[in-house]
């Protein structure tokens, strides 16, 4: 049996990435198997959890939901893409410094939720937040202090 | 609070938890996130009946398909059989003659990739003959009922039956007396992150790394399940994805099945379970079903209480045993209870197991209690804040203890202010005064208070302890056996070597346990970390203190006694101004003697003075440490056209965890037991169960805590600075695990007068009570 397999070539954390794959595989399986980063989590693999959500040109998505072929030519940020190097993005400064993460498995698809709100938004609301983290299930913070600190990530982003 | 804070340096104050920059950024590893050279990943093959013998198992098919490395069956465990105690060793790492609830494992398969593992398991021919299942515990427990283990008549995998005063009295002198039936629902653990496991190999040692709470159960399991001495079982823990008891405290299918598939391959095998298998086949929260009967004087004073519980503990027996002591025992907590008598069973039957739950047993009767509370204060016209202030247990005078009827020990209980604080927030009065209620919607606002054990001591291994090694260029490692599953735990331990050497958070560094390493400790259950972990790292570091003490003494040329250490400076007591340099300390530590190490050694004392499961029989003693406390106070919205229920933001919640070392940990931690452990059990989520079969095991079909109706409570710490805790800790966080549920279900009560006895308030269960309610009305 000669293997279906695709060529795809998009970016991923800012730099280029060619790879062929296998047109079945999902995209949680590209970033986690492939490609080694395994920031972003396999929760639920039915788009419930949110454990998995990674941006896709600049929007919040689940990558346990989206075929790998389909990145082809979009741009892919993953939490691994989201700090400047050692400086942590302002979402998670708050994040670790407002007590908010706990276990951490959700926290990966919170910030990534949260990334794609402020880009689209940088005046969200306390409202805004918790419809962009609806789809992020957590089982153990409660969600408060995540939303106190993206609410707080969004005025430090602002210049507040 | 304030003076509390500032009595310490590091403790008290809430910094940053140590690991959570590395999860913030995605770099934290999990279980599943770990691979080797040559690995193999694995597949449980699982029965699709819930009760049935295994006649034959035929793997040749599946051994033929390329990629195909290994398979296992149940028969080459060669009749290991574990449990919690010997006489509860019920269960074989894979279904040897028989299964008995749904999607048990019979086999296991290793291949190159997934979907090998998969196609193979298909490929495994099994034949079965189907048996007459049982799945109600009350069908159960009648005589002629199928068994599901044939050595235990009438399905009972345990009954107590205590009795403390004379209730009958009480009762016969009670004003009021009342009897309700409550039910629990079959309740998902709800972590996010599926079991997962990494095993192999090397140099006749087993290695494992995977999500587990409590790695040194295992430990021992696997030491006796492969026959290996414990120095060659070594139980490597990555950070894992919140535990909650159950499946992630204790063994599976998957832990027994990677570890043999990877000694017959001779390869790393990883297996990492669906949240499928998870929802299906893992350890979830017993279903109970509480009939209380508690009687009150005319002023609202409990006299007498009678609890009658039978749990559903499904398939193999895992914690039961200490569920139901829990579940019954802590029924005198935190309300004053002078007649109390019980009897409970836990059953049998063929559904999935049940096991310990964050808030483990107590969890069933507060919320049965607490409601009935309410529903007996509404009959003598007492406000339930008030009604509970009569009742609480007070907080018992410094060197005073309190023994409830059946001889638990409270040093300090903070129940009242907690209850007064939590009122005080939610302004409770004002919140009754001005309710206003128009259209469909209805509001109300319920209380609920709670206690719950620290440091559950249970015979067996109960000790824990701890190194703190002071390295040449100052840094400090703390290194104990104790699990940090997410609560911050890890954080704690820093905080508190920082605290006794005086030196920071930066400076202190903790590890992952490694049983090759580290000190037998029993795990993160029964809220016993802080209690005996921080016991001993507090030791531990204060043994260290010691030795850098008495070397700067030698440099000083002055007595160790005379010397303190703060902000990385060892100072003369008498003349601050003569100091050395942390730094310059350490190092005439290290180096003087040739060969030098500092390292201190502490161990907790706390728990080895077990409390033993004999006792379980009467129901007498104590099996905790000490007791922390909380109330809490929720607003609901009630639909009364559709039913739906939701809580508002409006919210308030004190907690007596004796002294938060961390008060950000502490408050994350209790609003999340709450949230996740307990409302969702009062609003959302239950399994429904259809002959053994899960119809909901996804979370889009089991509905869990969201954050668009999260609760944002107003807290209060209360202090009570308990003598059996390190720095005068207690438990956060399960005693909120049983405050949330009778709060909102008590919030509902108070919006639209209906009393929701089984757990979740579904829509349609609102609806249905708010229409029989009506009716009935019409009636009169
Ligand atoms: S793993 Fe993709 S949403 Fe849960």
């Amino acid at each position: 049996m000669k293997e279906n397999t695709r060529d795809i070539k998009f970016t991923l954390n800012g730099k280029e990435v060619e790879i062929t794959v296998n047109p079945k595989m999902l995209l949680l399986d590209l970033l986690r198997e492939e490609l080694k980063l395994t920031g972003t989590r396999t929760g639920c693999e039915v788009s419930a959890c949110g454990a998995c959500t990674v941006n896709l040109d600049g929007k919040a998505v689940r990558a346990c939901s989206i075929l790998a072929a389909q990145v082809n030519g979009h741009e892919v940020v993953t939490i691994e893409g989201v700090a400047d190097g050692e400086k942590l993005h302002p979402i998670q400064e708050a994040m670790v410094n407002h007590g908010a993460i706990e276990c951490g498995f959700c926290t990966s698809g919170m910030v990534m939720s949260a990334r794609a709100l402020l880009l689209e938004n940088p005046r969200a609301t306390r409202e805004d937040i918790k419809r962009a983290l609806q789809g992020n299930m957590c089982a153990d913070s409660g969600y408060v202090k995540y939303v106190e600190a993206v609410e707080m990530a969004a005025k430090v982003m602002q210049g507040k | 609070m304030e003076d509390m804070k500032n009595k310490f340096a590091v403790l008290g104050k809430s910094v940053p938890r140590v690991e959570t920059p590395f999860k913030a950024t995605g770099r934290a590893k999990y279980a599943a996130d770990y691979e080797m050279a040559g690995m193999l990943w694995g597949k449980v093959k699982r029965a699709p009946y819930a009760h049935a013998r295994i006649l034959s198992i035929d793997t040749s098919k599946a051994e033929r398909l390329p990629g195909v490395k290994g398979i296992v069956v149940g028969k080459d465990f060669g009749g290991f059989k574990w449990g919690w105690q010997a006489h509860t060793r019920d269960e074989s790492p894979l279904a040897t003659d028989k299964v008995r609830y749904m999607y048990e494992g019979v086999a296991a398969v290793a291949a190159v990739n997934k979907d090998i593992a998969e196609e193979a398991c298909d490929l495994i021919d099994v034949q079965y003959e189907e048996l007459p299942a049982v799945f109600d515990p009350f069908e159960a427990m009648k005589e002629g009922a199928p068994l599901v283990h044939e050595d235990k008549p009438r399905n009972i995998l345990v009954e107590y039956h205590w009795n403390f005063g004379d209730v009958d009295k009480a009762f016969a002198d009670s004003y009021l007396v009342r009897e309700d039936l409550f039910q629990t629902p079959r309740q998902s653990k709800g972590y996010i992150e599926p079991p997962a496991v990494l095993a192999w190999w090397e140099h006749g040692t087993l290695h494992y790394i995977g999500s587990k709470g409590s790695p040194y159960m295992l430990w021992r399991i696997f030491g006796r399940a492969f026959n290996l001495p414990l120095n060659k079982v070594r139980v490597i823990q990555p950070i894992i994805g919140c535990d909650f008891g159950g499946t992630k405290n204790d063994g599976h299918a998957l832990d027994f099945s990677a570890i043999l598939l990877a000694k017959k391959t001779g390869r790393p095998v990883k297996i990492v379970y669906s949240q499928w298998e998870e929802l299906t086949t893992c350890l979830r929260r017993h279903a109970m079903w509480v009939r209380i009967k508690m009687g009150l004087t005319k002023d609202g004073l409990i006299t007498g209480l009678y609890t009658n519980v039978v749990a559903d503990g499904g398939a193999y027996a895992r914690m039961s045993p200490v569920t139901m002591y829990l579940t019954n025992g802590f029924c005198t907590l935190p309300y004053k209870i002078d007649n109390f008598r019980t009897d409970t069973w836990n059953i049998y039957t063929n559904n999935p197991m049940a096991a310990a739950m964050r808030g483990h047993g107590m969890y069933h009767t507060r919320y049965a209690i607490d409601c009935q509370l309410d529903l007996m204060a509404k009959e003598l016209g007492i406000d339930p804040v008030e009604i509970r202030l009569r009742n609480s247990i007070d907080n018992p005078k410094p060197g005073e203890t309190y023994y409830t009827v059946n001889k638990l020990r409270v040093a300090t209980c903070g129940v009242k202010e907690c209850i007064e604080e939590s009122a005080k927030l939610f302004e409770w009065d004002k919140y009754h005064k001005t309710k206003k209620n128009g259209g469909p919607i209805a509001r109300g606002a319920g209380i609920g208070a709670s206690g719950y054990l620290s440091g559950a001591r249970l015979t067996g291994h109960n000790s824990c302890s701890a190194i703190v090694r002071v390295n040449e260029d100052g840094s400090v490692n703390v290194q104990t056996g104790a699990s940090d599953v997410g609560q911050g735990s890890d954080t704690a331990m820093c905080a508190i070597a920082a605290e006794v050497l005086g030196i920071g958070m930066k400076d202190v560094e903790i590890k992952r346990v490694d049983t090759s390493y580290n000190y037998p400790d029993p795990g993160s259950y029964g809220s016993r970390v802080t209690i005996y972990a921080g016991e001993a790292t507090m030791k531990a570091a204060e043994d260290a203190k010691q030795q850098l003490l008495e070397a700067a003494a030698k440099e000083m040329n002055i007595f160790a006694e005379e010397l303190e250490i703060r902000d990385k400076k060892v100072f003369m007591k008498a003349d601050e101004a003569r100091f050395l340099p942390w730094l310059d300390v350490v190092r005439a530590a290290c180096y003087a003697n040739i060969g030098n190490v500092v390292i201190g050694r502490g161990v907790s004392r706390k728990g080895t003075k077990g409390f033993s499961p004999k006792a379980f029989s009467t129901g007498e003693g104590d099996v905790g440490t000490n007791y922390g406390f909380a109330a809490q106070i929720n607003e609901v919205e009630v639909d009364t056209e559709t039913g739906v229920v939701r809580c508002t933001e409006n919210s308030a919640m004190a907690d007596d965890c004796g002294f938060p070392l961390n008060p950000t940990i502490v408050e994350t931690q209790c609003i999340g037991g709450s949230y996740h452990q307990s409302i969702s059990s009062a609003l959302y989520e239950e399994f429904v169960m259809d002959k053994g079969s899960t119809v909901n095991p996804n979370w889009i079909d089991l509905k869990r805590p969201r954050v668009y109706e999260a609760p944002f409570p107003k807290f209060a710490h209360v202090i009570t600075n308990d003598p059996y805790g390190p720095f005068g800790v207690k438990e956060c966080s399960e005693a909120t695990t049983c405050t949330g549920a009778p709060a909102v279900i008590n919030a509902i009560y108070d919006a639209v007068g209906v009393m929701i006895k089984n757990m979740p308030a579904t829509p349609e269960k609102v609806w249905r009570a708010l229409k029989e309610k009506r009716e009935a009305e019409k009636k009169k």
